[in-house]
């Protein structure tokens, strides 16, 4: 038995050590790198001679701080992230709960038409979107017309084109978040909501008491991968207003990023505005899960 | 025929059925294939392929191409994204060639074109069509409002603006400058006498007095409501409202001669008008900048000598011409301008006027960045969230910050 | 009566959403058969009279879309083949498989499943230069060939392998790599279909990675390529529009067709806790 236990931990090592390598040397790697290349200047004239690089500690940190354009991107993207988590979130568990309703008939017509737009290619339904908000011949405007709404120029006026945007995620997204909030209604056990019933409560009460305690896990768990994946906004603006506009009003983290490093090749710069990003990110994800545990306590 | 000539007494005899790699950028990038089919037909041994790129994309995809080693072996580019390319050592000096070419000579061009291709006096890229900058406008509205001849002053031109929206029938701006655009507050700024950068491009010098007197000009055009604070995206369609005559005058490039040309019903047709822009003093024209598109040959190109045979060809007289007749490119060759084609047509003679009096932009690698920051700077005046100062000391300071890479290291290779 | 008024209320408010899902596929679909220039007009038009193929005759013939359609094709399965192999292997031994520091290395990997993907872009892209990988093939696949959440999700999967079946297989005499072989990878074939779904879809629909490393028109995918022609065919309502059906068709028909294991492996990706 001992051999045979030798022989399992070498196969185990061996069996695993391609996806290690491979996470290992194209992603932990590249992250590790991406933190050596925010200390230094690393731009165009190095990529053109390598001796052309200094270390600059934390002036890139520094710079980015002062810099108004991040501001700007990062007030945006929290902006997307406050107005577009909840709302898909909010979306997403009136589906869940209409599509399990008993009284639903057809619920897997339902489920699979909430749950197409999740699986359209995102670059693709941005330009599909790109039309639909055109202020005279667009689906949008022609449909708030047919209810008295003077047309609204979506993507052109800074104040609308963000929201708009929103309205495209929560579109995209809700289906995705839905089927999760299904997967944890399942798990809550039918005969709480008997017992409820015998009691008498309302079908209010019962949501209030038994199905909203009963989704908080699965609620943490939809919050934070939401998040993440809002902070990453970036092919909806790059697609939709054009790389960020109007006058920077869809501009993301992502996407400042995106143009420092890919269009200015500040990429020591642009790595330093990844880290900023790693480190919004990771500081949410905590406090999530850390309020969560305290409200479980 | 003569560039054939030519590049057989260079002795580089190309090998049989050479591909040559070429990127055209938007429009042009169609129709230089078919422009080509002459050249081709000349050429049986070499394959000339064409790839487009939209111009939107062009600048971060050839950049990418550069760097990741996937450069093509000739390709149109902007003017202003040279210095860049020389900094990352990607294109040829074009000086050695230039010697023993019988097609392409200095004298031949527009001397303020002519000079975009130049860094640090080596020649880099061929002026393939110019670029510029001038006023379109509605006759029948400047008439009205008593501006015609068109003004050839800033003051007389100020007034004429307040004029036209005096002008009776709906709201009217006078001109449009789309405050996403960095090419209108420059080109004041050079006709000034504004150096733009100092230092020999290391510094920012937008608070010096020659273009604080332009910016402050931009923005009370703004700050009189002259013009709409409107970027081009908030605009929607600009020829529509040219054409309802919302606004009556326009500062923009030859593109546009074929897009009014195309896109502008036939009501509005025979009223417009194109003019060479107004000067600060009575030095009319006023300057505008040296815009255009030039041609590359990159250096890790393995056939430079067959993508030289292709800029020869593009640029001789009667091929220049033709790519007008084409795209509506004008061309960066003096000769081909005598043409009737070019010499009669009244919109397009402005132009000509123009391209004696234009600027190159500073030749340093971070030009765009600047001049992309200039613009969003400057809406921060147009807003009136700052003052015209406040706005171009942070400009200046945002500058030198690009630029701190640039001083250091010039200052390493011991340069001025 | 209150009851059935509260269900007829129910199903009104599902079908105005399901109305709203799908309006703008339905839409991309109609105006993709409509003729140059049909879809701006106030109102919008909702069906093409007459409809016609011509769109998509264009986008074939004249700008040849058949070649990203290829590209695509090629690279998602590539990395769907990889992947599956690479992660079935790592995640098996991270669920069955007894050695030393094997949940000190998996909760390390689930740590790092916070690190958005962009903190590595820039990096991967100067290695990759480096290695010369950039605009080929390759540059698209290698960063995808593995995937912790692929591994997360076999794992998950192969704890209800039962580990007599693997005991008395080493007790027969098999060697490990038979065991995976012929024992475990038939087992896993439920989760190894739904994550190849996954991994097929996420490749297909990835934007900012083969936008960023592919810089030749013959070797973009379809979004990249999608997003190129909309720099210059903005007008082209109509053309778009097929442009974007030709994108999305491919994967939706895929959905459609393994609906379940796709929708049960978010389900399972979600119970992490």
């Amino acid at each position: 038995m001992r051999s045979l236990h030798r022989g399992e931990a070498r196969a185990g090592w061996l069996l695993a050590a391609p996806a290690l390598l491979v996470i290992a040397a194209f992603f932990l790697l590249p992250v590790a790198a991406g933190f050596a290349l925010s200390v230094t200047d690393f731009d165009i004239y190095s990529i053109g001679d390598p001796d052309l690089v200094r270390i600059v500690g934390a002036a890139n940190y520094r710079t980015l701080f002062s810099e108004p354009l991040f501001w700007k991107a990062l007030k945006n993207t929290l902006y997307f992230v406050l107005l577009g988590v909840p709302a898909t979130m909010g979306v997403a568990l009136a589906a869940a709960l209409g599509v399990t309703s008993g009284v639903t008939r057809l619920k897997p017509v339902f489920r699979t038409v909430y749950f197409a737009p999740v699986v359209t290619t995102l670059v693709a339904v941005a330009v599909v979107w790109r039309y639909l908000y055109h202020p005279r011949f667009g689906l949008i405007n022609g449909f708030l017309g047919f209810l008295g709404v003077d047309p609204i120029a979506w993507l052109a006026d800074p104040r609308w084109a963000m929201p708009a945007i929103v309205l495209l995620a929560v579109w995209k997204n809700f289906g995705y978040t839905m089927i999760i909030f299904v997967a944890g209604l399942q798990a809550i056990p039918e005969q709480l909501y008997e017992a409820a019933r015998l009691d008498g409560a309302s079908a209010w009460q019962r949501f209030r008491h038994i199905t909203l305690p009963g989704l908080a896990p699965t609620t943490t768990f939809v919050a934070v991968i939401t998040v993440i994946g809002y902070f990453q906004l970036f092919a909806e603006p790059y697609v939709m207003t054009s790389g960020g506009g109007p006058v920077n009003a869809t501009l993301s983290v992502v996407l400042y990023m995106f143009k420092e490093g890919f269009r200015w090749w500040n990429i020591g710069y642009a790595a330093a505005v990844a880290f900023v990003l790693f480190w919004i990110v990771l500081a949410v994800t905590l406090l999530q899960t850390a309020a969560r545990r305290r409200a479980e306590r | 025929m003569l560039a054939v000539v030519a590049a057989a007494a260079c002795g580089a005899a190309p090998k049989p059925e050479e591909v040559v790699r070429f990127w055209g950028l938007g429009r042009e990038g169609e129709v230089v294939d078919e422009l080509l089919d002459p050249f081709r037909a000349e050429h049986p041994e070499l394959r000339v392929e064409v790839q487009q790129i939209p111009f939107t994309a062009a600048h971060e995809k050839l950049l990418t191409a550069l760097i990741g080693g996937a450069a093509p072996d000739l390709a149109q580019v902007g003017n202003t994204w040279i210095p860049e390319f020389v900094v990352l050592g990607a294109v040829e000096p074009l000086d050695p060639w230039l010697e023993r070419s019988s097609v392409i000579r200095r004298e031949g061009y527009f001397g303020g074109v002519w000079e975009t291709n130049l860094v640090d006096g080596r020649l880099y890229g061929v002026p393939w069509y110019v670029d510029t900058r001038i006023v379109f406008y509605r006759t029948d509205l400047l008439d009205a409002a008593g501006c015609l001849p068109f003004p050839r002053s800033w003051q007389d031109w100020l007034e004429c603006m307040r004029r036209v929206v005096a002008l009776p029938g709906g709201e009217r701006f006078a001109i449009l400058l789309p405050t996403d655009e960095w090419a209108q507050p420059v080109v004041l700024g050079l006709q000034q006498g504004a150096t733009l950068l100092a230092d020999d491009g290391s510094r920012g010098a937008f608070s010096s007095r020659e273009f604080a007197r332009a910016f402050d000009f931009y923005i009370q055009i703004f700050d009189e409501h002259l013009a709409p604070v409107l970027s081009t995206s908030q605009i929607g369609n600009v020829y529509q409202q040219f054409a309802e005559g919302r606004f009556a005058m326009y500062i923009t490039g030859p593109w546009n001669l074929g897009e009014f040309r195309r896109r502008l019903p036939a009501s509005t047709l025979e009223v417009w008008g194109t003019a060479p822009l107004p000067a600060p003093d009575e030095n009319w024209p006023g300057v505008s900048l040296a815009g255009g598109a030039s041609l590359v040959i990159f250096r890790s190109s393995e056939r430079k000598s067959a993508a030289w045979q292709v800029v020869e060809y593009l640029s001789r007289p009667e091929v220049q011409l033709e790519f007008y007749r084409l795209s509506g490119d004008l061309p960066a060759r003096v000769t081909p301008w005598s043409d009737p084609l070019l010499a009669d047509d009244p919109q397009v003679a402005a132009f000509f006027t123009q391209l004696g009096h234009v600027r190159p932009m500073p030749r340093v690698a971070e030009w765009e960045q600047i001049a992309t920051r200039l613009f969003e700077r400057a809406e921060e005046a147009i807003q009136g969230a700052a003052t015209n100062e406040q706005v171009l000391a942070g400009l200046d300071r945002d500058v030198d910050r690009f630029l701190a890479k640039r001083r250091w290291v010039r200052g390493r290779q011991g340069g001025p | 009566m209150r009851r059935r008024l509260s269900t007829l209320l129910l199903h009104l408010v599902l079908i105005a959403g399901a109305v709203a899902a799908i309006a703008p596929i339905a839409w991309m679909f109609a105006a993709s058969l409509m003729p140059d220039g049909q879809a701006n007009a106030e109102p919008p038009p909702l069906l093409p009279h007459p409809a016609t193929l011509n769109q998509y005759r264009a986008l074939f013939a004249r700008l040849d879309i058949g070649r990203p359609l290829l590209n695509s094709t090629i690279l998602a399965s590539a990395v769907t083949a990889i992947s599956l192999l690479l992660n079935s292997m790592a995640g098996y031994a991270f669920a069955r498989l007894r050695f030393r520091g094997r949940d000190r290395v998996f909760s390390l990997l689930l740590a790092a499943l916070v690190i958005p993907a962009q903190v590595a872009m820039l990096p991967l892209f100067l290695m990759l230069k480096s290695m010369g990988l950039v605009n080929t093939y390759l540059g698209v696949i290698v960063p995808g060939m593995a995937s912790i959440f692929g591994i997360f999700l076999v794992r998950q999967f192969a704890l209800s392998i039962p580990q007599e079946l693997l005991d008395a297989a080493r007790v027969d005499g098999a060697s490990e790599w038979r065991i995976y072989r012929s024992v475990v990878l038939p087992l896993l074939r439920p989760i190894l279909v739904t994550l190849g779904v996954f991994v097929f879809m996420g490749t297909w629909n990835d934007f900012m990675w083969p936008l960023i490393v592919l810089t030749d028109d013959s070797m973009y995918t379809l979004p990249v390529a999608l997003a190129n022609l909309m720099g210059e065919h903005f007008q082209d309502t109509e053309l778009m529009m097929a442009g974007a059906v030709v994108t999305v068709l491919p994967v939706l028909i895929l959905f459609l067709a393994m609906q379940r294991s796709y929708i049960e492996g978010i389900m399972m990706g979600s119970l992490k806790e």
